[in-house]
């Protein structure tokens, strides 16, 4: 199935794009997206410990399972104020 | 009411709309952009948001801090896009019969704010490097804007 990916901050600059699809097997969990993410940019593997994700804008835990055409996005830590 | 703006904060116009004639209290908090980070001189900032959950979770913080401290009025508006070196990036007002509630509850917008909310910020260095702030996880217990 497929899920949009949107990226901030670090993540978006690690991704070279603030926005992707990712193609990933259906029931996956939202972690997979991350993996994905790290497949592509290996630096990844040094922020996944301090980034969030969140589906249809809410925060969920790494293991929450996606549905087809989830929006998710990539939350390093935030730094507003 | 919740914002988020590219451009500059009506702190006036904010403070009339949140000053109601039951209120004895109005607090309001003003985070302003520093010159400086971590020991280097910083000479502009950038902010970026991820808008629809950020305005979401803006609405949640608003709809708690009311519930939470029986507050008459909540404005909470932040900036994106660039911003100057003493500009205001956030401003939150509250408005409630006393001023214990109004106390309470800024401190909470804030510090909620600094946690969950989908905003960040890039730094512009005076040496010419730009790095996005990542600390936030650390600073839990600051009260710096």
């Amino acid at each position: 199935m497929k899920v949009r990916v949107k990226l901030f901050s670090i993540a978006k600059d690690l991704a070279g794009v603030d926005e992707t699809v990712v193609e990933i097997p259906s029931g996956s969990s939202a972690e997979t997206v991350l993996d994905q993410l790290i497949a592509r940019n290996p630096r990844f593997v040094d922020w996944k410990p301090s980034l969030r994700l969140a589906v249809n804008q809410e925060y969920v835990r790494n293991g929450h399972l996606l549905s087809e055409n989830d929006e998710v996005a990539v939350i390093p830590p935030v730094s507003g104020g | 009411m919740v914002k988020i703006t590219d451009s500059a904060i009506n702190i006036e116009k904010l403070l009339v709309q949140v000053t109601k004639p039951e209120s004895g209290a109005v607090n309001v908090f003003i985070g302003t952009t520093r010159n400086h980070s971590h020991g280097r001189k910083v000479t502009g900032l950038e902010y970026e948001a991820y808008m629809p959950m950020a305005l979401k979770t803006l609405q949640e913080l608003e709809q708690d801090a009311k519930a939470r401290w029986g507050l008459h009025d909540v404005a909470i508006v932040h900036r994106v896009g660039k911003v100057h070196v003493g500009e205001a990036s956030v401003f939150i007002a509250v408005s409630s019969a006393h001023r214990d509630e109004a106390y309470q509850a800024s401190r909470f917008l804030i510090d909620q704010l600094k946690q969950v909310v989908p905003i960040w910020k890039r730094e512009f260095f005076e040496d010419g490097t730009v790095e996005w702030s990542l600390q936030a996880h650390e600073q839990k217990t600051e009260i710096e804007a």
